[in-house]
């Protein structure tokens, strides 16, 4: 499905991936794992095109992304929930919702899909999102990513800074997914909260991919989550 | 003339330099919202309307009404085609840079200009208006035998006045809706918000600062085209307007569109009528010390948001 190889990428002059490798198949979570500045966030908005591919490629279903135009790589089916939401404030709930809807040309079906999804957005439509609570902005950010009913859905610490009962909610549409066959890249920084949900794991050290395991092995023996993490 | 009918008669004449100010006032605070890009050129694509609006007249010939109405269509888009490709081959490449791009189009303003003077002279150039009824206004006034309509000499203005202020009202209302009610405003007012997720659901940004370079520059050079019946075309006509908008965004709030309308409404009502009773150098020493005014006690301008 996602197949990332050896991708190298700059802000200006300043390397910071120094080559990261990673596949994701359908049905499946994958998570990255790294300390704070490993450079995870800066290999989603690599995969996304934000930032160029010096080297390596990106490819989704055989088809390579590093060369289109950042804006056809989530008509391709590449979903981006960013770090932080970055929802379009001073749009409505609707028009943020629209704008997902737009990247694929999804119609009403799709809306009604991810209204049933988060049901809250429903009540807030014609609210702006800047407005909205912590809760309810991840929520729209989510629904935002899913009107494109994308292939592959990249998600960056969506549980950041939200309370525990939104957390679970988050996951519980996490895993949906996986269950209707989306292929997931998630970031996460609580390490709890990535073994819950993820198949395998890749590990990021100074934008490099380190190592990789599975879930479940590291359930079992988390010596690898000292070693690169300190946990 | 009564002091009465000879503030009427100054705010008419505020009212029309008003609505020719709105319009461009409103390209360069589109192009700044969506872009960040401060265009020093924005005067020249307003003079570069008028010019062509000459050029466009006189070439057809014929009836007043029929080159002025062929000049509405294509100066406006002629002058945002030139802006677009401005764009794409000056200002994409500086990525934006908010410093380079200042420079950039400083040196577009000479660009513009210099070429219009070697391609139409620094002849000022008449254009006729397409109707110019004058209209006689009555007055009104409270006296023994209770309220009586009189019709005092030299209070008139046009047909053609009243048809500038209306015209640019039907061109704000659907710039509204543009933005408001349709894909393509809600297009660019998300790579307003956010350019970069804008990008990451489809959103062809480029093309997106392209179309609003272009739109930008297109209201600058209609409000010229409507206002060259009244003023003459020349070369060197891009420098009121562009420091008259500059303190109309400025007062109104970088970005903010309803400001816009606001300070561009004030700043021309205020130049009409100080030009009137007083000299429109006056009118423009106020209107920069009003500018000076909002920088020290309200920086983001009477409608803009601080940036925290």
């Amino acid at each position: 499905m996602l197949e990332v190889k050896n991708i190298h990428a700059a802000y200006g002059d300043a390397i910071t991936l120094h080559g990261v490798s990673f596949d994701v198949q359908p049905s499946e979570i994958l998570c990255l794992l790294g300390r704070n500045g490993a450079g995870k966030t800066t290999t989603l908005k690599t995969v996304m095109g934000i930032l160029p591919v010096t080297s390596g490629s990106v490819t989704l279903e055989g088809e390579e992304m590093s060369s289109l135009p950042p804006h056809e790589i989530p008509r391709r089916g590449i979903g981006y929930i960013p770090q932080g939401r970055r929802l379009f404030p001073e749009l409505t709930v609707n028009q943020n919702i629209e704008i997902g809807l737009m990247t694929r040309g999804m119609g009403k079906d799709t809306k009604e899909w991810v209204l049933e999804l988060f049901p809250r957005l429903r009540e807030r439509l014609k609210q702006t999102a800047g407005t909205l609570s912590g809760g309810e902005q991840q929520m729209l950010a989510t629904a935002r990513a899913l009107c494109l009913r994308p292939k592959v859905l990249l998600l960056d610490e969506p549980t950041e800074g939200l309370q525990p009962s939104m957390i679970a909610l988050i996951r519980d549409v996490i895993l949906k997914m996986k269950n209707e066959g989306f292929a997931i890249v998630l970031v996460e920084q609580k390490v709890d909260a990535v073994l819950q949900v993820a198949d395998r794991v890749v590990f990021i050290e100074n934008g490099r991919s380190v190592d990789r395991a599975t879930a479940a092995d590291l359930k079992r023996d988390p010596q690898m989550l000292t070693q690169y993490l300190g946990v | 003339m009564e002091f009465g009918p000879h503030l009427m008669l100054a705010s008419l004449e505020g009212a029309v330099i008003a609505s020719v100010l709105v319009l461009t006032s409103m390209g360069l605070s589109i192009v700044f919202g969506v872009m960040r890009v401060v265009n020093v050129a924005h005067g020249e694509f307003y003079m570069l309307g008028a010019v062509l609006a000459w050029y466009v007249t006189s070439l057809l010939g014929g009836h007043p009404a029929v080159g002025f109405v062929a000049a509405l269509v294509a100066a406006p888009l002629l002058v945002g085609a030139i802006a677009a490709s401005a764009d794409r081959v000056i200002l994409k490449h500086l990525k934006y840079d908010p410093d380079r791009t200042i420079v950039a189009t400083i040196g577009l303003l000479y660009i513009i200009q210099q070429t219009t003077l070697m391609t139409f002279g620094p002849d000022a150039r008449p254009v006729a208006p397409p109707f110019n009824h004058r209209l006689a206004l009555p007055w009104f006034e409270f006296g023994d035998s209770g309220f009586a309509m009189y019709w005092p000499w030299g209070l008139s203005t046009t047909s053609y006045k009243l048809f500038v202020i209306a015209a640019a009202a039907v061109v704000l209302i659907a710039l509204w809706l543009l933005i408001t009610r349709t894909k393509i405003g809600l297009i660019m007012r998300a790579t307003q918000q956010d350019s970069e997720t804008a990008q990451a659901f489809g959103i062809p940004v480029g093309r997106v600062y392209s179309m609003v370079f272009g739109l930008g520059a297109a209201l600058a050079a209609l409000g010229a085209v409507l206002v060259v019946p009244i003023q003459q075309a020349h070369y060197l006509m891009g420098a009121d307007p562009l420091l008259l908008s500059f303190i109309v965004v400025i007062i109104g709030g970088l970005g903010s569109l309803p400001g816009t309308v606001v300070a561009a409404l004030l700043i021309g009502m205020s130049d009409g009528i100080i030009s009137v009773f007083f000299s429109p150098t006056l009118a423009k020493i106020i209107a920069t010390f009003l500018v000076a005014m909002v920088l020290v006690w309200r920086p983001q301008g009477l409608f803009g948001r601080s940036v925290p």
